[in-house]
């Protein structure tokens, strides 16, 4: 992917050179193998700095909004469904947004790879499909598409829906046999599987709000679980608290989440967020045939009423 | 202190309304354990961690002063959830206290010198628990004159205003009451902000006074230039912060501002103090 | 100080000898990785973890603590008046610890331990717990701990420093804590003094070789807080920070907590959680007024702590061990050496 590098500096550094924007948001090499840092140049020098590889995961969609400057932003598919998302919601305006898309053949898992060393890694070098990995012990040349996210498995829309200029060529768009196979295995459980699956899943959470803090739909100025007036949710390490903050997050998403992986991404015990959100990425199209951000004239399902929304759970 | 997370039980001993609005109540406490106040001995300035079990609690400046004895009190704004808890106790209800904490106003180095007082809304009550400190017959004669402007938005938001009216009266301090503006006909005493009033009435500096700043930020905002102007130099000016607190031990480090933690460092600060912390507060 | 040699069985034996006096921690592996817990009864600690996602000071400060309770009953003599909350302080021991982990326990005794007041339920957890370490021989990528005053084989914070040789493990036992831990382990077993401080002086060096990653401070130490603070730095450090908490949380020297009371029927505890001051809420007032309410004053704060006014207040070097966690797992990558350089090298332009 690096040949989308050369092509989003360039983009980048003629856009800050006419003034068209006043900073191009992308990535620029992290201080680590496998770090990419969400990074705003406002220079010309500094867009040489823009780099893109199967490491950027985190959605710069999360930087948009409550702003009102002129911004470039470099977009995977699924970033700039969220964009679509944001400006139908507001909290952007097309006008004030130059979007840079990115056509994404999928990420990496950072933890499907790390888990095959015993120590840190110490390079990761991209070469077309294939990726050469070292640690200090040992050296291993992996097949990218070998350790793509569970995200990026199931990605209906991997190139951008919506552009100012394009990075890159369109992508492949997958065939996929069943995109909510995940989503039916635990659907099939009992009540009281489903009980200990959840427990378990969200037993190691800390509490730090990564998970939040990453997704670009999460800009409540105040969110439910700080709110103090009245208290929702407890703040201790209490198994009820911390699922209910989960799934009430994930109800929040629900018909706006467009399956990024943010999430995931962003947590530091590597806790498997995407099983409950994507139940309901699942019903939000099975039920009303909805995937988000993919029209900037429609607004999310459970932001409308329709006399022909689905009424078969009333009994 | 042994633990001191543990706050000293208390009862609420009277409740009495201080501003018109009722937005301001003055609760006096008794310790239910007589051992329990004399291990309270505080001095003014400091304040104390009001404890609600199942609520919370809240930082609050002691409006009482170490010279009256057998209760404490302070003065409470409704504003969140403690606070709002708290107003709507009842006398006889048992919560707790937990304190003195903070440093105090420094009444060494306040020996044998002029002092002025400027106080601006409910900032006050650390003030009274100084003047009624200072007025106590043992102490008076340890300090020379003591000029106070005190103000409020109307008349009916002044605090204490029977003890400002029977301080007025004494010889022994010169008070300089005033409102932003009141419609009251009646009204004896200045009409005006406290910066403007401040700087018409108070003293100018010398080597021997001292100034004591204490009040919303906007109103500490212009009133520094007025001292400035009358020449108090940054280390004659003290000043009493606020900030976000929880622990007030100064080990849960929120109420940081640079290095200084406001509840244990402060909340009392020379502005020459302040003045070498980042402007974050 | 004496040196023992342990067999890789024998210290088994002896982990389970331990069991029976003190109630043991250590490394031990999840699904989210390497975490420093409570180990079962048939748990033994990985001395070969090569990092934990959590660091060790859950042990002492854990996340969610009850500090007091009380009962609303009216018909209980003492109703709403709050008593400590009765918790374990028998003996315990953390097994397997790095030292600087260690280090950073006692950063944190420096702030729960401060003169004018004693925090109880750290400072008697501690005073419960014996500290074994274990020397890294191979410290990860990300560790920098010899540039802030501790390093692989640092045995200041430690009752016993363990160093694996490979086929056993010499135990340097340092405290007194650490002999009586050592006995009951039965860790007794006197080393050929010479021979044992050779090997572990060769292991020492090329561990602290290993280190790659440094920081500099010394120019921080001199700068006034007022001049780092305004630096127009700031701006872009923050940028792509998401004011998760992650690096709060697993960083071994935080110490934030908030208190919170929780009641349910009669009953009401005051506990304390760690909180983080990269929460918008964490310096929020009742009135609405937030000193810290912009998400570059945040980042600041977090970095000035660390880097300046703890040096400035304790002058005892950073608050920081170099343990490399919030590097590794910051979702954005800010990077605390990265930081703590550009301030050390920062000049004001005139």
């Amino acid at each position: 992917m690096d040949k989308y590098t050369e092509k989003i500096r360039s983009i980048a550094g003629n856009l800050l050179k006419d003034g068209k924007v006043d900073k191009v948001i992308g990535y620029k090499q992290g201080s680590l193998p496998m770090a990419a840092n969400p990074f705003a140049a406002r220079t010309q020098e500094q867009a040489e700095e823009l780099v893109f590889n199967s490491t950027c995961v985190m959605n710069l969609a999360n930087y948009l909004t409550d702003t009102t400057e002129k911004i470039a932003v470099v977009a995977k598919g699924c970033d700039s469904r969220n964009i679509v998302n944001h400006i139908v919601e507001n909290k952007i305006k097309r006008d004030q947004v130059y979007i840079i898309g990115v056509p994404c053949s999928g990420m990496v898992d950072k933890r499907k790879i790390t888990s095959e060393f015993e120590t840190d890694l110490t390079e990761f070098a991209e070469n077309g499909d294939e990726i050469t990995v070292k640690s200090l012990e040992k050296e291993k040349v992996i097949q990218k598409k070998d350790y793509l996210r569970d995200c990026c498995l199931t990605c209906i829309k991997p190139n951008p829906v919506i552009w100012d200029e394009l990075a890159g060529e369109f992508v492949e768009e997958k065939k996929m046999e069943n995109r909510f196979a995940s989503v039916e295995k635990i659907e099939n459980m009992n009540p009281d599987e489903r009980y200990s699956y959840f427990t378990e899943l969200t037993r190691t959470c800390i509490r730090c709000y990564g998970c939040r803090n990453a997704c670009p739909l999460c800009y409540c100025p105040t969110c439910f679980v700080d709110e103090s007036g009245p208290q929702w949710v407890g703040k201790g390490q209490n198994e009820t608290d911390i699922q209910t903050f989960h799934f009430l997050r994930a109800f929040h998403c629900a018909g706006r989440c467009t399956d990024c992986g943010a999430c995931e991404e962003a947590c530091p015990m590597g806790i498997k967020v995407r099983e409950f959100t994507k139940k309901l990425v699942k019903d939000s199209s099975e039920l009303f045939d909805w995937e988000t951000g993919l029209d900037l004239s429609k607004r999310p399902p459970l932001d409308t009423y329709s006399p022909e929304d689905p009424d078969d759970f009333i009994k | 202190m042994e633990n001191p997370y543990l706050p000293y039980p208390v009862r609420i001993e009277d409740i009495e309304i201080a501003t018109e609005d009722k937005s301001l109540k003055t609760f006096t406490f008794v310790f239910l354990n007589k051992e329990d106040e004399k291990k309270f001995s505080y001095k003014a300035g400091q304040f104390a961690e009001l404890s609600i079990p199942g609520q919370g609690e809240i930082p609050i400046g002691i409006a009482s002063s170490p010279t009256e004895k057998g209760f404490v009190k302070f003065t409470v704004f409704k504003t969140g959830v403690v606070t709002t808890f708290l107003h709507n106790m009842k006398v006889g209800d048992i919560m707790g206290i937990r304190g003195p904490l903070g440093n105090w106003y420094p009444w060494e180095s306040l020996e044998n010198k002029n002092i002025l007082i400027v106080g601006g809304g409910f900032a006050f009550t650390t003030l009274r628990s100084s003047i009624i400190y200072m007025l106590d017959p043992e102490n008076r004669s340890g300090f020379k004159d003591i000029h106070v402007v005190y103000g409020a938005r109307s008349p009916g938001m002044l605090l204490y205003r029977d003890e400002l009216v029977q301080w007025e009266k004494r010889d022994d301090i010169n008070m300089h009451i005033t409102v932003d503006s009141t419609d009251d006909p009646d009204w004896k005493y200045h009409t005006g902000f406290v910066p403007q009033i401040s700087e018409e009435v108070a003293p100018k500096a010398t080597e021997d006074t001292y100034a004591i700043v204490c009040g919303p930020p906007i109103m500490i905002k212009f009133t520094q230039p007025v001292l400035e102007k009358l020449g108090y130099k940054e280390n004659q000016i003290i000043m009493s912060l606020e900030n976000r607190m929880k622990c007030g031990i100064g080990m849960c480090g929120r109420c940081n501002i640079g290095k200084e933690l406001v509840c244990k460092d402060g909340p009392v600060f020379t502005l020459d103090r302040l003045n070498r912390t980042p402007k974050e507060y | 100080m004496n040196l023992v040699k342990i067999d890789k069985n024998g210290f088994k034996q002896g982990i389970d000898r331990a069991r029976k006096e003190y109630r043991l921690f250590g490394p031990a592996k999840g699904k989210e990785g390497h975490t420093i817990r409570h180990l079962d009864t048939d748990e033994y600690p990985d001395m070969t973890y090569n990092d934990s996602v959590l660091s060790a000071k859950s042990v002492l400060f854990p996340q969610t603590e009850k500090m007091l309770y009380t009962t609303f009953d009216e018909s209980e003599p003492d109703h709403h008046i709050m008593k400590r909350a009765q918790a374990d302080y028998s003996p315990q021991a953390v097994v397997g610890i790095k030292p600087f982990d260690a280090k950073a326990l006692e950063i944190l005794h420096l702030n729960f331990d401060n003169g004018d007041y004693r925090d109880p339920y750290f400072c008697d957890a501690l005073e419960a717990t014996t500290l074994v370490g274990i020397a890294v021989n191979s410290p990860g990528s990300c560790d920098f701990s010899t540039s802030t005053g501790t390093g692989p084989f640092d045995e200041s914070a430690l009752d016993i420093l363990l160093v694996d040789t490979g086929d056993q493990y010499y135990a340097k036992i340092i405290t007194d804590k650490g002999q009586s831990f050592a006995e009951t382990c039965g860790f007794e077993e006197a080393a050929d003094e010479k021979a044992a401080t050779d090997e572990i002086n060769a292991l020492k060096e090329k561990a602290e070789n290993a280190v790659t990653s440094e920081i500099q401070y010394e120019n921080i130490a001199e700068k006034s807080i007022v001049e780092l603070y305004n630096a127009p730095l700031w701006d872009d450090i923050a940028f792509s920070c998401i004011n998760c908490g992650t690096c709060t949380f697993v960083c071994p020297t935080c110490w934030c907590f908030d208190i919170q009371d929780e009641s349910k029927g009669n009953s009401c505890t005051r506990m304390r959680n760690w909180d983080t001051c990269m929460s918008p809420l964490f310096t929020l007032h009742a009135s609405g007024h937030n000193p810290r309410g912009e998400k570059t004053s945040r980042v600041r704060q977090r970095f000035m702590h660390k880097l300046k006014y703890f040096l400035d207040k304790y002058d005892q070097g950073i608050m920081c061990v170099g343990c490399g966690r919030c590097v590794k797992q910051c979702p954005v990558n800010i990077d605390i050496r990265e930081v703590c350089n550009k301030l050390n090298a920062y000049e004001e332009k005139a």
